[in-house]
């Protein structure tokens, strides 16, 4: 039982030191927007990699927290932490109110149905100028709590992983309960989950929800953290990229998914040095690592070395 | 009481009449088996049976009760579990873990209490984990207790259908040939494990093609032929029956 956690104790170490090491604050931004990814990319891979179903639409949830800790404060005066969990709400509503005729849809089908999901939040961001600044984007406040301004980079950096930590934890337990069972359960086969019980559509909902509501709270951490929001946040090319996120980490594998983000978020940054050729090794590196690691790094590499998955 | 009732069932795919106008009912404690030829309408029956279909025509009954329009997890509720002819195994998972989601419904299914590992649903769980263990050596997968289902050969998955069914703790199991693809070996391994689970007291319904097994088992057996009943009685009222011997030899 400890093993489960082994690789939660690696995070926290690496976390812990990483400030020591860091040399200089570009550093520092690159390993929160790693950490915001990574809780992301955690979030939509218990839905596609663990109860097997997909969305293309995440960055739409992405957009709608971010949007609501930018949107609520400025023009309305919520208080910053009442915004992130009516972001939170909302989206969580929103994945609710399509979940239920959206999964009566499989493959190609589902994957278009969330695609559509996605384009329309983000539409509505762009359209509705007079609030969210149109395809400008606006300024968000300073996130307070209890009087306090959270603005520097170190405050965010413990944030962040505080809610890293806790994601990576709350997933692995997840995982290993009859909540969890029943999802990977219904991934495996539908129908075997359904004659021993499972609601199918109950859990494929409960997981699509609470992705998406994983989604917009690290939306509004981004808003605030940034302190700026443009629709961009919400748009198809960054679903995609949480997607890819989750696939070259791995399937399934809670660490995967973390792998996935981090190596993901610093690739473009370590290849700036080819200078308008970044896109084309981006696209060779992944398309290797689907040729010789289809399974993702995280299982393909835990396979190679004996280990036991996760 | 019966425990299943099955009355003038109907079936219907786009003209396809898979089942037509079945009716018999299973008594608690018994072996009951369904016979046919292939296409007879067995699996559909079984289908049916099970909430996985819902029938055009016809009532189903459990203890008296009407089950039509039940999804497949709703029956589960209700005490009946069963197996499937093709294989239907969690590859993703666990062997140990395919029969723990059997026990779905026995268990705390809350997120929250499970996302933040609460210590009463930790504690069930590995106490959860022994009983499918006990499960997997019920039926005779001790050498595959931390396997992965992906890596175990057909007849131990068809096993572990059987355990992960029985960890539902069933009062009415639904066997689609659960001896299909197996050598005679192994086949009577099967017959061993059937007689044992029915002997602890749960009425199982059968559909199988090896009539040693069907004969040696049966408490009472239900033949179909292009969907219908042909004949339902005791083994031997149905081996002696002339519309039988016909169905399968063809004279």
């Amino acid at each position: 039982m400890i093993r489960r956690y082994l690789g939660l104790y690696v995070v926290a170490v690496i976390i812990a030191v990483l400030p020591f090491l860091i040399p200089n604050g570009f550093y520092l931004d690159l390993a929160i927007r790693m950490g915001i990814n990574a809780v992301i990319v955690l979030g939509l891979n218990l839905l596609i990699g663990f109860a097997g179903q997909i969305s293309m639409g995440h960055a739409g949830f992405i957009g709608i927290g971010a949007f609501a800790s930018a949107v609520l404060p400025t023009h309305f005066g919520w208080h910053p932490f009442v915004a992130l969990v009516a972001g939170a709400v909302l989206a969580g509503s929103l994945a609710a109110l399509v979940a239920r005729p959206i999964f009566r849809l499989k493959g190609h089908y589902l994957a278009m149905a969330t695609l559509g999901l996605g384009i329309i939040v983000n539409i509505v961001l762009r359209n509705e100028a007079k609030y969210t600044g149109g395809p400008d984007g606006m300024p968000v406040p300073p996130f307070t709590l209890f009087g306090f301004a959270i603005d520097s980079d170190k405050h965010w950096y413990w944030i962040v992983s505080v809610i890293l930590m806790v994601s990576v934890w709350a997933s692995i337990n997840l995982m290993n309960s009859p909540f969890g069972r029943a999802l990977r359960g219904l991934h495996g086969s539908e129908v075997a989950a359904q004659v021993v019980g499972v609601n199918v559509t109950r859990y494929k909902v409960a997981i699509f929800v609470m992705s998406a509501v994983f989604a917009s709270l690290m939306g509004s951490v981004t808003a605030h953290y940034v302190g700026f929001v443009s629709p961009s946040l919400a748009d198809f090319g960054h679903s995609i990229e949480l997607i890819t996120m989750v696939v070259v980490g791995g399937m399934a594998s809670v660490f995967g998914s973390l792998v996935g983000a981090v190596l993901l978020t610093a690739l473009p940054q370590a290849l700036a040095t080819f200078e308008g050729w970044e896109t084309v090794a981006f696209g060779v590196i992944l398309i290797l690592c689907m040729i010789f690691m289809p399974k993702g790094l995280v299982p393909t590499l835990a396979a190679r070395f004996g280990g036991r998955r996760e | 009481m019966s425990l299943l009732s099955v009355i003038s069932l109907s079936k219907t795919f786009d003209g396809v009449k898979a089942v037509q106008n079945v009716s018999f009912s299973v008594e608690p404690g018994v072996i009951y088996s369904v016979i046919g030829p292939n296409g007879a309408g067995k699996t559909t029956l079984f289908n049916l049976i099970t909430g996985i279909y819902t029938p055009s025509q016809g009532d189903i009954r459990v203890d008296g009760a009407s089950v039509i329009g039940k999804l497949p997890n709703e029956l589960a509720a209700l005490g009946v579990a069963r197996t499937f002819q093709n294989l239907q195994i969690c590859m993703n998972m666990d062997a140990c873990e395919n029969v723990m989601v059997g026990a779905h419904l026995r268990l705390d299914r809350n997120l929250f209490k499970a996302a933040f590992r609460f210590p009463a649903l930790a504690r069930r769980d590995r106490a959860l984990k022994q009983e499918a263990e006990d499960l997997m050596r019920f039926v005779g997968l001790e050498n595959y207790l931390t396997s992965r289902a992906d890596s175990m050969p057909y007849g131990a998955l068809k096993r572990l259908e059987i355990a992960r069914a029985l960890a539902l703790k069933p009062r009415l199991l639904f066997l689609d040939e659960p001896a299909a693809g197996l050598n005679p070996r192994e086949t009577l391994d099967v017959d061993g494990l059937v007689r044992k689970i029915a002997d602890s007291g749960v009425t199982v319904v059968l559909v199988e093609h090896n009539m040693k097994m069907v004969m040696n088992l049966s408490d009472r057996i239900l033949v179909m032929d292009y969907g219908k009943k042909l004949v339902e009685g005791t083994r031997d009222e149905v081996r002696h029956h002339p519309d039988v011997i016909a169905a399968y030899l063809g004279a």
